[in-house]
C-alpha cells in the first residue's frame, strides 16, 4: 500500500537468547536525573559500499550519519547519555564482531551499540547489535534492508528498537509531525501545512499559504490528515492524503466545521459544526459519509477527542458558563464534567495509553499544559508560560508536543510561535527546531509497526 | 551633608510624584478606552458610511452586546435598510488569550449576536453571512489588555 513502508523489510538475523531479567534497565516513569551512559560505535561501512553510496546520495560516510541520527534521538529522550566518540578505544568493525567489554566499561558505558552498513544491488543493508557492557553479552541484534534514501529512517528504527529493549516500551522515533508553518507579521500571518520527521528533518510544505489552514491531525492508522482550511473563505474540515496530495472537503455543512480529529480506527472524523452562534459535535463516517450528531446543547461544544478504545469522547464545553473539560460515551450520552480546578480548561486530548487526558489550562493570566486522569482526578501541571496550548501525544504516550507563543513588546513586535516537547514526568522540556515559526503540532503513529 | 540629604529627599519626592502622575495618565487613558473590559475607543474603527461604525466590541469570553454596541448596530441596520442592494459579512473575532478551537466557536457566537440584532431591526438573514476567524486576524499585535479589547470584535463588511 505505502511504498516507503513496504520497502523496509525487517528480519532478525540472530536468534536473541531472550532473558527476562536484564542488568540494564531504564525507568521512564519518573524524571531521570541519571541518564544511562551509552556508547554508540559508528556503524562500520566498507570502502566499496561507501563509494557506491556516495555516488547515489553524495553522503560521505553513511555509517557515521546513521549513528548521528541514533545518538540525537536517544539524547533528546533525556533517558540516555550518548558518550563522546573520542574516548572509544575499539575500532567499529572489530567492536561489532566482539566487543572488548573491559574497554567499554572503562569509559563507563553501560550499553553499547555496534553495527555495519553494506550495499548490495542498490539497497543498503544495515545490521546492528545492542550489548550489555556489564553483563558482557548481546541483548538485541537486528538487520534491515531498504533503499538508500531511507537511511534516516534506518536510524530512527534502530533508535526505536534500542529504546524498546532498554525501557520496555515502544519508541516514538520513526514518526512524523504535521504542523502549521507560520510566517509574516502577527496581524497578517501566512500559514501553511508542513510535515517533518520527528527530529526536524525532511520538512515538506503541503499547502502554498494562499488560504488560512489550522489544526492538522494524523489518522492513527494511515497517512491521512484532517485539518481546517479557509479555502474560498469558507472554514471547512478537509481530508488530505499526504502520499498522493489529494484533498477533499468532508465537513461541507451550512456553517463552519472545525476542530477535526480521527476516531482511533481511522474510519470516522469527529468535529465541531457551528451555526447560528452554537457549536455542537458531529461525526462523519468516511466510507458511508453518514453524519451523526453527538451533542445538542446551546453552549459551545468543541475540541472532541476519542479514548483509544473508541468508547468515550472527551471535549471542551462552556455549558457551565466557562470552558471546562467533559467526558461522554461515544454516542453522546452520560455527559460528565471532569475539570474542577481553578481556571479555564481547553483542548483535551486522550492519551494513546488510555489512562490520561492532556489539556491546556488558563489561570490568572498564565497558560499551562497538564494531564489528569480520565475521571478528572490527579491533575498535574507540567509547564507554565505566557501562552501555550494544544498538546499532542507521542504514540507511546510518554511525551507531549505543543506550541508556545511569545508576548510582543510595547511596539507590538517580537512575536514568535514555536513547537516544544515535554515528558509526561514534567522533565526534559525541549524546543523542537522547525524551519519557520510553527504551531498546532500533531504526532503520527509509528510508521513501521 | 545636610544639604545633600535635603537635595536627595527632594529628588526622591520629585521622582515619586513623576511616577504617580505617569501612572495617573496611563490609567486615565486606558479608562477612557475600556469600560468594564469592553473597548470603547475609536482607534481601529472604520465607517460603512458617515456616522455608521463598522464594528462592535466584546468583554473577555463574552458575546453579549453592550449598550454602545446595540447603538452601533441600529445605525448599521438603518444604513442597510436605506441601501437594500448591499449585503454584508459579519466577521467574528477573539483575542489571543484563548485556545484556538474555542476561539473559533466564540468568534462565530459573537458575529451571530450581531446578526441576530440586525435581524430584529428588519434586516433579512439572507443579506447577512457570518464567518469566524477566532484569534487568527488581530487588528492590534500588542500583548496587553488594550490590544486584546480591540481584537474582541465583530466587524460588518460589505460583501458586494
Amino acid at each position: 500500500m505505502k511504498k516507503k513502508i513496504q520497502l523496509l523489510i525487517i528480519f532478525i538475523f540472530t536468534l536473541v537468547p531472550f532473558k527476562a531479567i536484564s542488568l540494564i534497565e531504564v525507568d521512564i516513569t519518573r524524571g531521570n536525573l541519571n541518564p544511562l551512559p551509552i556508547a554508540i560505535s559508528p556503524l562500520h561501512i566498507d570502502e566499496d559500499s561507501e563509494k557506491i553510496f556516495f555516488e547515489e546520495t553524495k553522503i560521505e560516510n553513511l555509517g557515521i550519519e546513521i549513528t548521528r541520527v541514533v545518538e540525537n534521538n536517544l539524547k533528546t529522550t533525556g533517558l540516555f547519555n550518548p558518550l563522546s566518540k573520542d574516548a572509544f578505544l575499539q575500532k567499529p568493525d572489530i567492536a561489532h564482531l566482539k566487543p572488548r567489554f573491559e574497554d567499554w566499561a572503562l569509559i563507563k558505558a553501560q550499553a553499547l551499540i555496534t553495527g555495519k552498513v553494506t550495499i548490495t544491488e542498490k539497497k543498503i543493508r544495515v545490521e546492528f547489535r545492542l550489548w550489555d557492557v556489564l553483563a558482557g553479552k548481546e541483548i538485541l541484534a537486528l538487520a534491515f534492508t531498504t533503499v538508500p534514501n531511507n537511511w534516516r529512517r534506518v536510524g530512527h528504527i534502530i533508535s526505536d528498537k534500542v529504546y524498546e529493549r532498554l525501557t520496555g516500551e515502544k519508541g516514538y522515533f520513526d514518526t512524523r509531525i504535521i504542523y502549521v508553518a507560520e510566517e509574516g507579521p502577527k496581524v497578517k500571518r501566512i500559514k501553511k501545512l508542513a510535515i517533518m520527521d520527528q527530529d526536524g528533518f525532511n520538512t515538506k510544505y503541503l499547502t502554498l499559504g494562499n488560504e488560512l489552514v489550522l489544526t492538522p491531525r494524523f489518522n492513527p492508522t494511515n497517512q491521512m490528515v484532517t485539518y481546517l482550511s479557509y479555502f474560498r473563505n469558507l472554514p471547512r474540515v478537509y481530508l488530505l492524503d499526504i502520499e498522493t496530495g489529494i484533498q477533499e472537503v468532508v465537513g461541507d455543512f451550512p456553517g463552519m466545521t472545525f476542530a477535526p480529529r480521527f476516531s482511533p480506527d481511522g474510519k470516522k472524523i469527529i468535529m465541531s459544526f457551528a451555526s447560528d452562534g452554537n457549536s455542537d459535535i458531529y461525526t462523519m463516517d468516511l466510507e458511508t459519509r453518514v453524519v451523526e450528531r453527538i451533542t445538542n446543547h446551546p453552549s459551545i461544544d468543541t475540541s472532541p477527542s476519542y479514548s483509544p478504545d473508541g468508547k468515550y469522547i472527551c471535549f471542551n464545553s462552556d455549558r457551565s458558563r466557562y470552558q471546562q473539560i467533559y467526558v461522554m460515551k461515544s454516542d453522546g450520552s452520560d455527559v460528565k464534567r471532569i475539570s474542577f480546578g481553578k481556571g479555564l480548561y481547553g483542548t483535551p486530548v486522550w492519551s494513546p495509553r488510555g489512562d490520561l487526558i492532556a489539556f491546556t489550562k488558563l489561570h490568572k493570566g498564565k497558560f499551562y499544559i497538564g494531564v489528569m486522569r480520565t475521571d478528572g482526578s490527579g491533575e498535574r501541571l507540567l509547564t507554565e508560560n505566557f501562552y501555550q496550548e494544544a498538546p499532542s501525544w507521542s504514540p507511546n504516550g510518554r511525551v507531549l508536543i505543543f506550541y508556545r507563543e511569545t508576548k510582543t513588546d510595547e511596539k507590538g513586535e517580537g512575536f514568535s510561535a514555536k513547537l516544544w516537547s515535554i515528558d509526561l514526568t514534567g522533565y526534559n522540556e525541549r524546543l523542537v527546531i522547525t524551519k519557520t515559526d510553527a504551531s498546532d503540532p500533531s504526532w503520527s503513529s509509528l510508521l513501521s509497526k | 551633608m545636610n544639604l545633600n540629604k535635603i537635595l536627595k529627599n527632594g529628588f526622591l519626592i520629585v521622582l515619586v510624584s513623576f511616577i504617580l502622575s505617569a501612572c495617573a495618565t496611563k490609567t486615565k487613558q486606558l479608562g477612557s478606552q475600556i469600560q468594564g473590559d469592553v473597548y470603547t475607543g475609536t482607534d481601529t474603527v472604520e465607517y460603512l458610511a458617515s456616522g455608521v461604525p463598522d464594528r462592535v466590541f466584546f468583554a473577555t469570553n463574552e458575546s453579549v452586546l453592550t449598550t454602545a454596541s446595540r447603538e452601533t448596530l441600529r445605525k448599521q441596520a438603518a444604513w442597510l435598510r436605506k441601501n437594500s442592494n448591499i449585503n454584508v459579512v459579519l466577521e467574528g473575532h477573539a483575542d489571543e488569550r484563548g485556545t484556538r478551537e474555542y476561539n473559533l466557536a466564540l468568534g462565530e457566537r459573537r458575529a451571530n449576536a450581531a446578526k441576530d440584532y440586525l435581524m430584529t431591526y428588519g434586516i433579512s438573514s439572507n443579506r447577512i453571512s457570518v464567518i469566524s476567524y477566532g484569534k487568527e486576524r488581530p487588528v492590534d499585535s500588542g500583548s496587553n489588555p488594550l490590544a486584546w479589547s480591540k481584537n474582541r470584535r465583530s466587524v460588518t463588511v460589505k460583501a458586494n
